[in-house]
């Protein structure tokens, strides 16, 4: 023990307060952290076992040889192929948004707020539906584009609407919060030099909210990735167009599991690796 | 702080309350869980409330799927009494799995595939022809499916065929818009109107649907015959019942109530 060190229940002055705080009354520190540790095991146990139990199952060598198979091929490159424009599309549409939400104060806020979060609350076959009714084809925008010769249903186009459906709030979350926490202050500062509203946003605004951006861009990728029961319902299943990497496990399990563990394990390396990046843009957003 | 303490009381009161006000008595009452194919779940419903009326203290319950998902439920030990599948492949999968004893399952009903199509989607002819001509929007079930593998063996049939030939199963095959993972998936899109056209059993015509959809019925000797097997699974607590629910399938009454909804009988 320290010799400066106040008895205990008075606080310990600010500059000690990161200091663990021991009494030989009170169980030690280390031995809470411990019973701590030990609670938290099973959460993360049942969270890692089924992940593990995936990956027991199949070798590399049989991962690659199932890598060689056209069905498989077939749905991962479709799966990319439609995750990276809705990506885009995402960024595009979804950028004025969180810039709203992010930078004004207006009228019904909060209830454009719960609309943004609804999607990642829904069950994806609620979205599907709700699609289905709306641009499907006797839907109510669908049967106009329908008229002008533009088919969504059963098409990657739908593929990638229901993705940009339930993966586009996680990116708009993100980067609402983003913009928000850039420093009215910095920007007044830019103004005074003569910025106007243009450089501002491209040379202020969006250097310091990068790391949300980007974060938010990788975990909206990571889910648009693993949609799945509104792409089923919605853009239907064929392989080489609409059949996506979860659609062909939902459908291979039942046949080939071979596929269906495959694809899991690639599905699981790419998110796994996506939600590093996420984790390593934010702690460097903080850090700088 | 206070949430949390009132969760605990609340559960404290839950767990505290007489048995009784919770549930009444388990014992009385006997769950009957059936696994059917997707096809069966308009005419089992009603045979399941007809075998509730006439035992008392029974219930029925159905999981409703593609029999190939069925199978591979029971496979991993899912709790049923009972397994009606749509293809003898899954039956035989399920005895594989030692979950039915070798020749413990009969046939109880056959089905027949027809084509469908939305009536304001007007068709090039009203023959199966006007399946393989392009722009038609055409759903099939995924080959996984029985219904799928018995359309897939329709065309094959059709190959065969010098009034079709490989043509027509190319054509068609061209204009399949989306594989379904089960039967009532594809009316559902052709209902909608979502698809055009495509190919069900004979007994997922009802009809409601009378107004929405045509058919076109495919020709005896390129029509597909699929056999239903029915089986109590080894596992089952409650073998006796759920061997009384198979006979009353197979009683004139259950029999009737099959028919009704198109179904042909066992035995030609």
């Amino acid at each position: 023990m320290k010799p400066n060190r106040r008895p205990w229940p008075s606080e310990p002055p600010l500059e000690q307060a990161v200091e663990p705080l021991e009494h030989p009354l009170l169980p030690s520190r280390r031995w809470t952290d411990r019973a701590w540790r030990l609670l938290a095991l099973p959460m993360l146990f049942f969270f890692a076992l089924p992940v593990l139990m995936l990956f027991t199952r199949t070798s590399p060598a049989q991962l690659l040889d199932s890598l060689r198979t056209s069905p498989v091929q077939m749905a991962v490159l479709v799966s990319l192929k439609t995750t990276l424009i809705s990506l885009l599309v995402i960024l595009f549409l979804g950028t004025p948004l969180a810039y709203l939400m992010g930078r004004s104060k207006f009228r019904g806020k909060r209830l454009v707020d719960a609309l943004i979060d609804l999607p990642t609350i829904l069950p994806p076959s609620v979205a599907g539906v709700a699609l289905l009714l709306t641009f499907g084809r006797r839907g109510l925008l669908g049967g106009w584009f329908e008229e002008m010769g533009l088919q969504i249903a059963f098409t990657q186009i739908a593929v990638v609407m229901a993705q940009v459906f339930i993966a586009a709030p996680f990116y708009v979350r993100s980067a609402a919060l983003g913009f928000q926490a850039v420093d009215v202050e910095v920007e007044e500062a830019a103004q005074l030099d003569g910025a106007n509203r243009w450089q501002l946003f491209q040379q202020v605004i969006l250097p310091l909210a990068r790391p949300a951006l980007l974060s938010g861009s990788m975990l909206s990728w990571a889910r648009a990735l693993g949609e799945f029961g509104a792409t089923i319902l919605f853009a239907g299943n064929l392989p080489g167009r609409t059949q996506t990497m979860p659609t062909a496990i939902y459908l291979g399990f039942e046949v080939d599991v071979q596929i269906a563990i495959t694809l899991s394990v690639i599905l699981i390396l790419v998110s796994l690796i996506l939600l590093l990046l996420v984790k390593a843009v934010i702690a460097r957003g903080e850090e700088s | 702080m206070s949430l949390i303490r009132l969760l605990l009381l609340a559960l404290l009161l839950v767990a505290c309350a007489p048995a009784s006000t919770l549930a009444p008595a388990p014992d009385e009452t006997i769950t009957l869980t059936v696994f059917a194919a997707s096809s069966l779940s308009v005419p089992f419903e009603q045979v399941g409330a007809q075998f509730e009326q006439e035992h008392p203290g029974v219930s029925v319950t159905f999981n409703f799927a593609g029999s190939q998902q069925l199978a591979q439920q029971i496979a991993q030990g899912a709790p049923a009494d009972l397994f009606a599948s749509a293809s003898q492949t899954y039956m035989d999968q399920a005895v594989q799995d030692g979950h039915v004893t070798a020749g413990g399952w009969l046939i109880f009903a056959r089905n027949q595939l027809v084509a469908i199509y939305n009536l304001e989607k007007p068709l090039s002819s009203l023959d199966l022809q006007a399946l393989s001509q392009p722009g038609l929007r055409l759903v099939l079930a995924a080959p996984e499916v029985p219904v799928g593998q018995y359309t897939q063996a329709f065309l094959e049939q059709a190959v065969l065929n010098p009034a079709y030939g490989a043509v027509f199963r190319d054509g068609l095959l061209a204009n399949v818009a989306s594989y379904e993972d089960n039967v009532k998936v594809v009316l559902a899109k052709v209902v909608l109107g979502e698809a055009d056209a495509g190919i069900v059993y004979v007994s997922d015509l009802s009809g409601e649907n009378a107004g929405v959809l045509g058919q076109i019925a495919i020709p005896p000797e390129l029509n597909v015959t699929a056999s239903y097997p029915i089986a109590v699974l080894s596992d089952s607590p409650y073998h006796d019942l759920a061997q009384a629910l198979v006979d009353y399938i197979l009683s004139p009454d259950g029999q009737a109530i099959l028919s009704s909804y198109g179904f042909l009988p066992p035995v030609p």
